[in-house]
């Protein structure tokens, strides 16, 4: 893997920066990868839209921003209708299957939908599901290591939440899709 | 002098340019800073006022920009390391005082985070227009230092070095970032503080009755004393003797002032860094600085793989500006080609160094945007052939 492209986004709140934030510590710190994240900024990422992105490289990184995303997690309809025009073919789309509906998405494009809402209050928090996009985000990128991730998540969270959010990873990690 | 370990923030991060900054400016012994908030440059002060009350230090938000120029003065003659941090609207604001900085010899550190300008322009998109407001922004004839980072890294890095610059010259000195670079997260590594060298402030040893502020030189550099340390101290803008008193005479002005622009003219081989990749045998030689030397690099990478011979010089220092190593390359190269976010600033001072001798091009735009690397692959295909 020479540079994996990472686009995450939903509404403001659900914690999509953090996603990009933990995924980029994840490669830049434990993964010993060159990484860099940038995220929406200003009037944008007030309520509304919310998007985050990341590049992931064995190599120094030349241009800071997705130019190809490898992948598009997205969390919101809204984000989905205005990046999934974007992905080429051998992409992957992971979605949160309550909330995004994939409607006329071109062929060729790897779909992944989980309900990480509902897992997320089935263990009691509702904050928690970016951890459980994070965990099937992980199960199915072979470009950064479940322990790197998961080392990213425990010095980033506050120390008293650290266990609800490596669960939630792991309910995540572990779902079948099914 | 080594760092204070207290206060550094010694690990491996993931943090953007912005708290970077903040944290070397700590790390170099930053203990004052006063400012007035404005994107994309409002994180430095915020993680600034978060920190500075843990280590002593004191932040103040002040009533604008022309009042947070003067401040850092102030607390600087006081003894302290201090800093201002703003973006392009309230640089237009600090003029004055850069102009003061200069003519009292006062260290201080002024951080632009630029964004697209002209006025208000662009509050949350990058820019590069400011390079040569730092430069001539004040009125009257004087030479400053700039530096100018392309990683979150170099914002710590440099950050620090400013601050030694700074001290060592006694001038203002500016770290010239962007908001691309300024909202970016990677990999900051932060050295344990024993490993972080410092310039302290060079005090006078003179006892009281001896001396006077503009008398005990190093070299062209007088050295200095804070008020309370019981020596004569009188600051003022106005030309002065080497007591500080005024002395408005022409001869008095041309002495001074030569000595300002001199202590850092015969220094610039000290002062200037440059980062060179395949200079020696290219064609077409790149020159670029802060977030588009990065992005420029993709750009020589292609032309490269064409088969052109293309050289990277990278402006980490972009004021004093490297004058001698633009006229040796311009006799023996081709053509230059300049990449800013801005409408050719840097590459006048090209054209004007290369005299006629090689070609000058540009690959510029307005702000708001990093170049695409085709269109700079483009630029140096073009003028190739």
């Amino acid at each position: 893997m020479s540079l994996m492209q990472i686009r995450v986004g939903g509404f403001g709140g659900q914690g999509v920066i953090l996603i990009g934030t933990i995924l980029g510590k994840a490669g830049a710190i434990f993964d010993h990868k060159f990484a860099t994240m940038t995220r929406s900024y200003g009037p944008e990422a007030r309520g509304g839209a919310c998007s985050s992105q990341v590049l992931i490289s064995d190599e120094s990184i030349t241009f800071p921003y997705v130019t190809q995303p490898d992948y598009l997690i997205a969390l919101s309809q809204e984000i989905y209708d205005k990046f999934s025009p974007g992905l080429a073919e051998g992409a992957c789309l992971i979605y949160e299957k309550d909330l995004v509906k994939p409607n006329g998405l071109q062929a060729g494009i790897k779909k992944l939908g989980i309900p990480c809402m509902r897992f997320a209050e089935e263990l009691g928090s509702r904050v928690v599901l970016n951890m459980v996009m994070l965990g099937y985000f992980s199960a199915n990128c072979p470009g950064l290591t479940k322990e790197a991730i998961q080392e990213a998540i425990r010095i980033t969270v506050p120390p008293k939440t650290i266990d609800v959010n490596l669960m939630a990873f792991e309910k995540g990690y572990t779902y079948d899709g099914s | 002098m080594k760092a204070d370990e207290k206060a550094v923030n010694t690990g491996i991060h993931f943090m953007d340019g912005d708290s970077a900054c903040c944290e070397g400016a700590i790390a170099a012994g930053c203990r004052f800073v006063a400012g007035y908030p404005i994107t994309p440059s409002t994180e430095v002060v915020e993680l600034i006022a978060q920190r500075f009350p843990k280590i002593g230090g004191i932040f103040i938000q002040m009533e604008d920009e022309i009042a947070s120029s003067i401040a850092i003065s102030g607390a600087s003659w006081a003894g302290a390391k201090a800093m201002t941090v703003t973006s392009g609207p309230g640089f237009s604001l600090m003029m004055e005082h850069i102009g003061y900085a200069v003519m009292t010899e006062t260290p201080c550190v002024f951080v632009n985070v630029q964004r697209g300008g002209p006025s208000t322009g662009l509050p949350t998109l990058p820019g590069q227009q400011d390079i040569m407001q730092c430069r001539w922004g004040s009125h009257g004839d004087y030479e400053v230092i700039a530096l100018s980072p392309n990683s979150p890294q170099e914002c710590f890095d440099l950050t620090i070095q400013c601050f030694n610059l700074a001290e060592k010259y006694r001038v203002p000195v500016f770290l010239m970032m962007d908001e691309c670079v300024g909202h970016m997260s990677e990999r900051v590594v932060i050295p344990p503080a024993d490993e972080i060298e410092i310039e302290p402030r060079h005090y006078t040893e003179q006892a009281p009755g001896e001396f006077s502020p503009y008398n005990d030189m190093e070299g062209l550099v007088p050295r200095t004393t804070k008020a309370g340390d019981g020596h004569n101290i009188l600051v003022t803008g106005l030309t002065h003797d080497d007591r500080g008193y005024p002395d408005m005479s022409a001869n008095t002005h041309q002495v001074l002032v030569d000595r300002l622009i001199k202590k850092i003219r015969h220094s610039a081989d000290d002062i200037i860094i440059l980062e060179e990749d395949d200079v020696d045998g290219a064609d077409i030689v790149v020159v670029s600085y802060g977030i588009s030397s990065r992005v420029a690099t993709r750009g020589v990478r292609m032309a490269r793989e064409k088969g052109l011979r293309v050289g990277m010089l990278r402006l980490v220092t972009v004021w004093p500006f490297p004058e001698n190593r633009i006229r040796e390359l311009a006799d023996r190269i081709e053509a230059f080609v300049v990449v800013e976010m801005n409408q050719g600033q840097i590459m006048r001072e090209v054209q004007r160094c290369s005299e006629g001798r090689a070609q000058v091009a540009g690959v510029l735009n307005y702000g708001g945007a990093i170049h695409p690397p085709e269109e700079i692959y483009q630029t140096i295909a073009g003028v190739s052939s």
